[in-house]
């Protein structure tokens, strides 16, 4: 899987970033938008989390009750090593346990597309949370449509490093399958971000066409049926409230699954 | 071929070794229904505890270890147990934690156990003793913690013995400890284990100078059965990597092999070795009693098999560590623990040290181990409001 200290979709180091978390303030772009989202001293969840950048620096400047599944040995000690309270574990196997409503927040961080399950994954990640936070290298981006159209070979980018032999990433979607399982699980998108190449936010519905062709990757704030109160911040920048999209969304997929019967 | 050449006894008084000894008036009601006392522990302590009694560290040892975990033990004169971990500037920092490791109940180096003498009839109590588990020996510590006016440990930490110790301590007074370190250990001993154990206790009791457990009486020792039970225990603390790596098949001594029973072998004249010298400072029927006591431990079992429950509401931190090699407490005894401590959404971290050193790494200097406890006790430091490490 994802080597030492490395997200296991992005390739770029986040060892780096976790020493400048520690001492700094500096985040990668995408955590850094995701730490945005989470209300202090709330209760988080980080599964994935490297060496520990995201958790340390909620724990530093949010005040959180942070902890973290980590699969990487070497990024495990690391955390442990900084006083962070991190199991070596995965996604797959190691959610089950976690009570149900047991976090605030659950972040998935660059981490959906290297688990086994991704779709028994996504629900448990809004049972053991109130909210969830998923963030991936978004599939449909045009530039990787364009490299598999004019090449013919599996596309490796910044986002997605690994050539095809030796990637984690077993389980890549677009935004539009993304949005398309959420709805068919009943799990509410309560707010989406797309970031383009350079990390930008933008501001798009990631059910149109235009966000799953112009976003290199997607933040999701998901919740199950059961979330009322809302430790997420609902305005951030570059997104929208999630209430116009959010509901319809709940709604679409109950009809759907009506439909389905 | 005997491992030990000549009949041995312990021979300095346990009065005159170092330590302090806690005289306990007050009976402890013990698992097996026994109201038992008067009795003594004897410790250990390293360091100064603070003016807010906020920063006792209790260490658990394991079965074949004793208080002395960072001084020269009083028979053999070898380092402390814990030698490489405990010291000023060192892991556990004596500078700033005050450290305090008793002898486990039915132990032999100055806590009352079997070899002791029984007031009520003279004789020492041998297997009259009363049979003891890990609750009790956790029982009997917190008599002491008490008796050293300290209302909540800063930490709890123990490998193998020390980590169940560590485990019950969490689960029968999870208000009196701050972190939790259970290093190489399991919710509860294994069917294998026990199996080991078995055969280490069948050995002391086959030596005819075991004598119904009566030896100290008669003046006899069962050195012979007790140095087999430690050859065969010693080998479940290696890894057969480590042996190979240490031994591999070579001669010990000699440039061929002997056509007989000698310790042709480096591996043999070793395990000998180690059989010989454990029974110059242990006693056989204390290695009866305590290898029993971690047999009967089953944290599960106390609260209607759920490990969960036995660890509900805790606000304890915990560091689950184990180690790639370790066949003896495999993580995945680890594992479980970290899954219950998860459902009952405890705040757990879990190491796993990659090591070819087996059950033993915990004892040994691993530096990953060291800088992960380091951490640990540094993060779980700034929480209690100890500061930050000097």
């Amino acid at each position: 899987m994802a080597a030492p200290g490395e997200s296991a979709a992005l390739g770029f180091g986040a060892s780096a970033q976790a020493r400048k978390a520690a001492g700094g303030s500096e985040l990668r772009q995408d955590l850094r938008l995701i730490a945005d989202m989470i209300e202090p001293k709330s209760r988080v969840l980080d599964i994935g989390c490297g060496d520990g950048a995201l958790l340390a620096y909620l724990t530093r400047c949010k005040s959180v009750d942070g902890r973290g599944i980590e699969l990487s040995q070497s990024g495990v000690n690391a955390c442990v090593g900084h006083g962070l309270s991190v199991i070596q574990g995965d996604a797959d196997r190691d959610l089950e346990a976690y009570p149900t409503g047991a976090f605030d927040v659950v972040v998935l961080s660059q981490t959906l597309p290297a688990t086994r399950r991704p779709r028994h994954v996504i629900e448990a990640l809004v049972r053991i949370g109130r909210r969830a936070i998923v963030s991936f290298p978004n599939f449909g981006f045009w530039r990787i449509r364009l490299r598999l159209l004019t090449t013919g070979r599996m596309p490796v980018s910044t986002c997605l490093a690994y050539p095809w032999y030796e990637t984690p990433n077993i389980h890549l979607c677009t935004i539009r399958d993304f949005v398309a399982l959420c709805d068919e699980l009943g799990v509410r998108v309560e707010r989406s971000v797309t970031l383009d190449r350079h990390g930008q936010p933008y501001s798009l519905d990631p059910r149109g066409s235009l966000a799953n062709l112009l976003a290199e990757q997607g933040i999701f704030v998901l919740c199950g049926t059961r979330g009322e109160t809302d430790p997420v911040r609902m305005s951030g920048r570059g997104a929208s409230p999630s209430g116009e999209r959010g509901k319809p969304a709940r709604h679409r997929a109950v009809e759907r699954n009506r439909e389905a019967r | 071929m005997s491992i030990v050449t000549s009949p041995r006894f312990r021979s300095s008084p346990a009065e005159s070794w170092p330590g302090y000894r806690l005289p306990v008036r007050e009976p402890l009601r013990l698992d097996c229904g026994i109201d038992f006392g008067p009795f003594t522990i004897a410790y250990q302590t390293y360091g100064t505890l603070n003016p807010d009694r906020s920063n006792a560290v209790l260490v658990c040892h394991a079965l074949s270890g004793d208080q002395y975990a960072a001084d020269p033990h009083p028979i053999t004169g070898k380092p402390g147990w814990w030698q490489s971990l405990i010291g000023p500037g060192r892991v556990l920092d004596t500078d700033r934690y005050f450290l305090i490791c008793a002898n486990v109940l039915g132990g032999c180096m100055g806590t009352t156990g079997p070899q002791e003498v029984n007031p009520a009839t003279g004789e020492p109590w041998a297997l009259s003793f009363p049979v003891i588990t890990i609750r009790d020996m956790v029982r009997a510590q917190k008599r002491l913690i008490e008796h050293l006016e300290i209302d909540s440990l800063f930490c709890v930490i123990g490998g193998s013995m020390g980590a169940m110790q560590v485990l019950q301590w969490a689960a029968s007074y999870p208000d009196c400890i701050f972190a939790a370190v259970p290093l190489a250990g399991a919710a509860r001993h294994s069917a294998q284990n026990i199996a080991f154990h078995e055969v280490g206790r069948q050995a002391i009791m086959a030596d005819p100078d075991w004598c119904g457990g009566r030896y100290l009486s008669l003046g006899r020792n069962p050195v012979q059965g007790l140095a087999v039970a430690r050859m065969a225990a010693h080998i479940t603390y290696l890894s057969e990597a480590a042996l190979h790596r240490k031994f591999g098949r070579n001669l010990q001594d000699r440039l061929s092999v002997t056509y007989g029973f000698d310790a042709d072998f480096q591996v043999e004249s070793y395990l000998r070795h180690q059989g010989s010298t454990f029974v110059d400072r242990f006693d056989a029927n204390s290695y009866l009693y305590i290898t029993r006591a971690m047999d009967y431990f089953d944290l599960a079992a106390e609260h209607d098999g759920s490990l969960a429950s036995a660890f509900n509401g805790t606000r304890s931190r915990f560091c689950i560590i184990s180690f790639t090699s370790d066949w003896l407490f495999p993580t995945s005894e680890s594992r479980q623990i970290v899954h219950a401590l998860n459902a009952a959404a405890a705040n757990v971290s879990f190491v796993e040290i990659a090591t070819d050193n087996g059950h033993d790494a915990f004892l040994l200097h691993e530096p990953e181990l060291f800088e992960t406890l380091r951490g640990f006790l540094n993060g779980c430091a700034e929480h209690r409001g100890l500061g930050r490490s000097p």
